[in-house]
């Protein structure tokens, strides 16, 4: 066992007694004197022309907001200029945006909603990724059925299949997943003297503040974000808290009052952005030694109405496809398709838990088909420190895939289990493994080309010091984690760290709080400071700042989709049992195992509540998170239809850390968020498979699908 | 038609003026400015609002506050102040139970109301009593573990005793 480092040791969380004792503001907490509430009219329809919307007579203090009075461009700023702030002629998926009723009383405003009429001329909607490629006119986005189109290569596979001596080929699909959230979508928006400030849940305060200005058509040193306790992210408050927060803030402007935006629970899983329905193909080429020496992989993604954050998942989907394992010869594609549903958009692991439920079971299928132990065939594969990735990049940092798989098995008693025999009283027992990675930071050079993040460190008379950045703090430990970082390099006690939530107006851009780079980028940034200001801690007053620089010696090519696809990688694998009852074909989880490479943990304590929770809310998508979507609608619209977890559906998870250490995050760390949702439900699949001996390819894995393989499967 | 109605919110007698039907929680939190109780869903589906009526859990979003006429509501603004409070506050600290702390309220609630009808509680009856209190964050173990350590070691703070029913 490696000595725990003194950054590891549980420190406590800073925010931990507001929120225990139910004293920390969240964003509905607040009453602002004279405050408005305001309710958003929403399309009822999947793709439509907006003829005439009827509004009832209001009274007084009602006031209706909508594209009209967006002064600046009625245009959300994330990669793609598509998606309006407020639907103008014409909507695009149910649950658009099309105006906001804003007055004194949110059960008036509702019934005001209700009482909207909208005079719609129907179009033919696209409600599926096969019915938007087998279109061939009206194409509901630009001149293609999806929003962007990647492909890359490595090696020469057309040479390579050639040669091969057996081809297996899979193919995959996995359905939506909500972030759920426990606290709304919320935002508060007040102008005071000319500055529009907006305070609320969210995890990337500058682009709310981007959003701001572009729809109010203000500078900068007239919109100010302030994040509030936030009740949870995961992704979901990635980009789409802008929507919101620009709709409170024309509110504010038109009336003059402080304006609450909050929305009711159906409203958020109906409107919000979720994790990508996809379908995965792939087929490997072996050659007579059992040996893969080609690959051909073609992902399609469920995007939604407006592309958004797509493209970005679509690449993480496509450099995280090709797994853990090293393949000389590749071929990967993906498309974004466009369809009359609701944006597809960030969810903790993007892209990537798509992406290694396919290829993790993909492996599988191949060692079945050739005979060979699925562990050992893996093994035979796994990437190792200095190798090449998919796309052409050098692995630095040490690659420990070996020990994290033996670690896992141990731990769970893997090879015992899967040779037991498998019915002890009429149930069908399986266990099942998978190995993943997850890329830590922005893809390729995005770190320095579009984010640039930046730290900032103050240090007081007092000797205290505070610490400025714009990463939020989600539950997941930020303030905490980012002020031992400071603690421990300036050598002070963690009471003497002062780091607030983010407020645009103060802090400088340290990047969203997204892609698992909070600890392995800003962290870095923070130790840096930290390193800088140690050397002036005479002074009685010493700033410092440290700005991102591009790690030498990496590169990426972004069109050709070669090089250091990410800056860093953890890596990880799970082992989940189940129980599979012959008679109802339900599925009960009897264990989880888990074994992480995070490099070194910032924290233990918090470290083990993001393994915890990211493994159930993979177990979550793995076999009991069903969204269905009829004619463009969510049919799961509560937290009753649409199931989450529950204390109760949440068996033991046990998890060991294997610590190698990364070249570049602060004090060896690595990222982790995410990492701990991907492996999952490839392993809860791979253990379903194993009880019932017939293939699994689709998720959830629920009991009906079960039901269906065991009898025509 | 508003009503008066009178019940004990966290040890103090009060009454109010309002429409029997509306909901405890806009009460609670409008009214009495008792905002730890959180809005998850209004449709009594997460707990988040949970509080203690009658030493109840119940998710007031969905209680009308007529039904707590001459009864006895119990928040965490009231609990927050007790030395059962101190032992679940230590101990969910040393658990790491925590995370955006938005079902935070609620769990703790439900933990109370758990201790006080059985506090030598197994892990399945933690769990079973969690049941209704839904966490996106901490997958549950933590809670779990941190309401253990407290029926352990906070010996005599709750009632010795058992009652299966709920
Ligand atoms: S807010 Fe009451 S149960 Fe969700
Ligand atoms: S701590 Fe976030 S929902 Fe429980």
């Amino acid at each position: 066992m490696l000595e725990m480092k003194s950054i590891s040791v549980p420190a406590g969380r800073l925010d931990f007694s507001e929120k225990m004792t139910g004293a920390a503001k969240f964003c509905q907490d607040l009453r602002p004197h004279g405050m408005f509430y305001a309710k958003t009219l929403r399309s009822s329809k999947p793709r439509a022309k907006i003829r005439a919307v009827r509004l009832p007579l209001l009274p007084d203090n009602v006031v209706i907001v909508d594209w009209r009075d967006v002064r600046g461009k009625n245009i959300v700023p994330i990669v793609t200029d598509d998606q309006p702030f407020f639907a103008r002629d014409q909507v695009n998926y149910i649950g658009e945006p099309i105006l906001v009723a804003t007055g004194p009383n949110p059960d008036e405003l509702r019934k005001i909603i209700d009482s909207i009429q909208v005079d719609y001329e129907e179009l033919p909607a696209v409600l599926t990724i096969e019915e938007a490629l087998s279109r061939t006119s009206d194409i509901i986005y630009g001149d293609h059925p999806w929003f962007v189109s990647y492909e890359y290569l490595k090696g020469d596979p057309d040479t390579a299949i050639h040669e091969a001596a057996i081809s297996v080929e899979d193919e995959f699909h996995t359905g939506y997943q909500e972030q759920a959230y426990l606290e709304p979508q919320s935002m508060l928006a007040e102008q005071k003297d000319g500055v529009m400030t907006v305070r609320g849940s969210m995890q990337c305060p500058f682009y709310v503040e981007e959003a701001l200005m572009q729809a109010l058509g203000w500078e900068r040193t007239r919109v100010r974000v302030i994040q509030l306790p936030t009740g949870g992210g995961f992704g979901g408050k990635e980009d789409y808290p802008s929507i919101p927060a620009v709709h409170a803030a024309l509110a504010a402007i038109k009336t003059g009052r402080p304006v609450m935006l909050v929305y009711d629970r159906g409203e958020d899983i109906m409107c919000t952005t979720k994790r990508h329905p996809s379908c995965i193909r792939v087929k490997s080429h072996l050659d007579a030694n059992n040996h893969i020496i080609a690959r051909e992989i073609e992902v399609l993604s469920d995007a939604g109405a407006y592309c958004g954050l797509s493209g970005v998942v679509l690449q993480r989907m496509i450099y995280s496809v090709p797994g853990v394992y090293q393949v000389q010869n590749l071929r990967v594609s993906g498309r974004a398709c466009a369809t009359n549903k609701v944006p597809s958009g960030a969810f903790r692991g993007f892209g990537g838990p798509q992406a290694f439920f396919a290829i993790e079971m993909h492996m599988e299928h191949v060692a079945r088909e050739i005979g060979v132990d699925p562990l050992l065939f893996r093994k035979t594969h796994f990437l190792r420190q200095g190798d090449l990735t998919a796309t052409g990049g050098r692995l630095r940092s040490p690659v420990e895939l070996e020990a994290i798989t033996d670690s896992v098995c141990t731990l769970s008693d893997y090879y015992e289990k899967r040779s037991t025999p498998k019915e002890p009283g009429g149930k069908l027992r399986g266990i099942g493994f998978s190995a993943f990675f997850h890329g830590c930071g922005f893809t390729g050079a995005d770190e320095r080309d579009i984010i640039s993040a930046r730290v900032r460190l103050c240090k007081g008379e007092d000797e205290t010091v505070n610490l400025y950045v714009s990463s939020a703090e989600l539950g997941q430990g930020a303030i905490t984690t980012l002020s031992k970082i400071a603690a421990e390099t300036l050598d002070i006690p963690l009471s003497q760290v002062l780091c607030g939530y983010p407020d645009t107006g103060v802090c400088p851009n340290s990047g969203p709080t997204v892609a698992s780079r909070t600890i392995l980028v800003v962290g870095r940034l923070v130790q840096e400071a930290a390193l800088k200001m140690k050397e002036h801690w005479d002074e009685a007053f010493c700033e410092t700042e440290s700005h991102f620089r591009y790690p030498g010696g990496f590169s990426f090519d972004k069109k050709l989709h070669t090089g250091d696809a990410y800056l860093e990688y953890a890596w990880g694998a799970n082992v989940v049992e189940v129980e599979v009852d012959p008679i109802t074909y339900s599925c009960n989880i009897l264990g989880a195992w888990a074994a992480f490479d995070i490099g070194t943990p910032i924290d233990t304590t918090i470290a083990a509540g993001q393994v915890h929770g990211g493994m159930t809310q993979g177990l979550g998508y793995g076999c009991m998170e069903v969204l269905d979507m009829k004619a463009g609608r969510p049919l799961q619209c509560s937290l009753t239809d649409y199931m989450i977890p529950t204390s109760l559906d949440v068996c033991k998870i046990d998890f060991r850390f294997v610590q190698s250490e990364s070249v570049l995050g602060p004090y060896g760390a690595r990222g982790m968020g995410e990492l701990t949702l991907v492996g999952a439900a490839p392993a809860l699949a791979a253990a379903v498979e194993n009880a019932i001996g017939k293939p699994v390819t689709q998720l959830p894995v629920t009991s009906e699908y079960i039901m269906e393989l065991s009898r025509h499967g | 038609m508003d009503n008066a109605i009178c019940f004990l919110l966290n040890n103090r007698s009060v009454t109010l003026q309002a429409d029997p039907l509306r909901s405890l929680l806009d009460t609670l939190r409008e009214d009495f400015g008792l905002t730890g109780a959180k809005k998850g869903c209004g449709e009594g589906e997460c707990g988040a609002c949970a509080v203690l009526v009658d030493g109840r859990l119940v998710n007031s979003c969905i209680t009308p506050v007529i039904a707590v006429e001459g009864k006895t509501v119990f928040t965490i603004e009231g609990l927050r102040e007790t030395p059962r409070f101190q032992e679940l506050s230590r101990c969910f600290a040393q658990a790491g139970a925590v995370q955006c702390g938005f079902c935070t309220p609620g769990m703790v609630m439900a933990a109370e109301a758990l201790l006080m009808r059985n506090s030598f509680p197994t892990e399945q009856d933690i769990r079973t009593a969690l049941s209704g209190n839904l966490c996106r964050c901490t997958g549950y173990s933590a809670i779990v573990a941190a309401i253990m350590t407290a029926a352990k070691e906070g010996e005599g703070l709750w009632p010795a005793s058992f009652d299966p029913g709920i």
